[in-house]
């Protein structure tokens, strides 16, 4: 017991290192993006109007304060451009992690079940396409989804459809390109809380007399619940800032809001609304990250 | 032991075939038509390594290519330096101050939508006066994939088993050197994989190195996404395809390690 004190001393300063790492690379940039988002938007290099500047004395920042606005967040309210563009983000991370743990439980299910022996392969197989570029992957559906593409040449083939169908740039192809992106972030800590359940206690429910859909029900489901939860946040926090697959996948109609930003910052140049729209996203973030971070406390550190 | 495991009803043998199907089908047929003859990407005109042959001469796309190899193999090398220091801080340190913070700012890395990364950094980038370029995606780079690092390092370090250190402090080790000398072999590993996981993802990112690039130095991924957004071209197959064959190189060799060391784990343990 005494060994294991002496030792917390080395451990803490080897976290010194990553600590100030994260400090300056992701907490201080919350800060500026905060500030930006305050400022005013110029047609200069970098574009919007600097805000303090510290060593011009207390005065300046007295100026500085006078000049905060929040004209920035005033426009995301009133527009309904951005709007819209927070709400349908949350309408297809709702969408898409419902269709995913839908579609994600039943495979779980299905490894959990596997013999021993082949469940560290059937993770593997999981674990391969997740380590494939989400552009990639992407890409390949494009590949698939476009008007000579595979599957309306299949379609065609077998007389379901006279003319190709409009598959690209619609919503289906968004929530297919999402669904596929993220479906083994949802198998896999699915899997996990499955693979750890005790068949003894299914027994025992079969023994009793409960059919096998009742015993899933009142059983393996409530015992999956911390899988659940942890794939729904996996899933649902970045497909709400997602921005590559409703670039490449849906039509330019609508927008989520990861679009809005990278539109704001990249082709209109507006930092401070980029920002602004930013702080807004995080914001909404917030009570889902806090659980996702309980989540991954309890798991990693066994609830200290 | 394993769970569930026995009782496979056919709904269990479909359901994972088609998950598995619906997971490798589309990458399937990149691969195939990667080594399709044709102009056209949907006709098929006999095989061919021709898009291949394009690609290594088209200087842009093999610049792009080096420059993400280099981005990734620095910022992977630095994340499994800070990622393995933090995972030791976390599950060796115990209380510190700041504990929470510090794993907080380790775990919302990974779920955090990469726009607001890339936004933050980018500014943090321009207030500080840093030309962007080669240094400024690979710092952005290992700030993310240091946590993927950490976590991966601390769920190994979460298993091994405390009392091998303390047999070997009890013996006269310092701790530190019980710690080298017992416990990072049985964390190599997981090491490997936070440096392989964190080179696929330096690899694969567009969003933040979009953000926190200069005009200099473009990365493969903002290179393809330019191309991609004009039109399917066949030589990005080959690209892909390429990527695709180089990740699941590095995979195969992460499991054979990681068989060899638990295997010699293994036959270590009933000491």
């Amino acid at each position: 017991m005494s060994a294991r004190r002496v030792f917390t001393r080395p451990a803490r300063l080897a976290a010194i290192a990553p600590y100030l790492w994260m400090l300056l690379f992701f907490m201080v940039p919350f800060g500026f993006v905060l500030k930006i988002s305050l400022s005013q938007t110029a047609i200069a290099q970098p574009p919007y109007l600097p805000l303090f500047d510290l060593s011009q004395g207390l005065a300046a920042i007295k100026d500085a304060a006078a000049m905060l606005s929040l004209d920035n967040f005033r426009l995301l309210a009133s527009d309904n451009l951005y709007v819209l563009s927070y709400f349908r983000s949350l309408v297809v991370a709702v969408i898409s992690t419902s269709i995913l743990l839908v579609i994600g439980y039943p495979i779980a299910y299905g490894m959990a079940r596997l013999p021993a022996r082949w469940q560290p392969f059937a993770m593997v197989l999981v674990i391969i396409p997740f380590w494939t570029s989400f552009l990639i992957r992407i890409y390949a559906w494009i590949n698939i989804l476009q008007h000579d593409g595979l599957l309306n040449k299949m379609l065609l083939a077998l007389h379901l459809v006279s003319t190709p169908v409009v598959w690209l740039s619609t919503d289906s192809a968004m929530y297919l390109g999402i669904v596929y992106s993220y479906l083994p972030f949802m198998i896999l800590p699915l899997y996990a809380t499955l693979a750890l359940m005790d068949p003894a206690l299914l027994e025992a429910a079969a023994d009793l007399g409960a059919p096998s859909w009742r015993a899933f029900w009142l059983i393996t489901f409530p015992l999956s619940l911390p899988g659940v939860g942890a794939g729904i946040l996996l899933c649902f926090i970045p497909i709400v800032g997602e921005f590559v697959t409703p670039d490449l996948l849906a039509g330019s109609n609508a927008l989520m809001v990861g679009q809005t930003l990278w539109l704001e910052f990249f082709t209109n140049k507006d930092w401070p609304v980029a920002s602004a729209a930013a702080v807004v996203l995080l914001i909404l973030l917030i009570p889902p990250l806090l659980l996702y971070d309980r989540l991954q406390r309890r798991q990693l550190e066994g609830g200290r | 032991m394993a769970g569930l495991s026995r009782r496979l009803s056919p709904f269990n043998v479909a359901s994972l075939a088609l998950g598995l199907a619906f997971l490798y089908l589309p990458i399937v047929i990149l691969v195939i038509y990667s080594f399709n003859s044709s102009r056209l990407v949907t006709v098929w005109g006999g095989w061919s390594m021709r898009w291949y042959v394009e690609f290594f001469n088209d200087r842009a796309m093999i610049e792009a290519a080096l420059m993400s190899l280099k981005v990734a193999s620095v910022s992977a090398t630095l994340a499994a330096l800070l990622g393995t220091l933090a995972a030791i801080g976390l599950s060796r340190g115990d209380r510190f101050n700041g504990r929470t913070l510090f794993s907080g700012m380790l775990y919302a890395p990974l779920v955090m939508p990469e726009v607001i990364t890339g936004l933050s950094l980018l500014l943090l980038f321009v207030a500080l006066n840093v030309e962007r370029g080669f240094w400024t995606v690979t710092a952005a780079h290992t700030t993310l994939t240091l946590c993927f690092v950490a976590v991966v390092v601390q769920s190994r370090l979460g298993s091994v088993d405390r009392s091998l250190e303390e047999a070997a402090m009890d013996l006269g080790c310092s701790p530190a050197r019980a710690f080298v000398t017992v416990t990072l072999p049985l964390i190599l590993p997981a090491i490997a994989a936070g440096w392989m996981l964190a080179f696929t993802l330096s690899l694969d990112d567009l969003v933040i190195a979009s953000f926190t690039t200069g005009p200099g130095s473009v990365t493969l991924p903002i290179r393809i996404y330019s191309e991609v957004r004009l039109g399917v071209k066949p030589e990005i197959n080959a690209i892909c395809t390429l990527i695709i064959a180089l990740i699941a190189g590095l995979i195969v060799i992460a499991s054979l390690a990681s068989k060899l060391t638990s295997s010699r784990g293994e036959s270590a343990a009933p000491l």
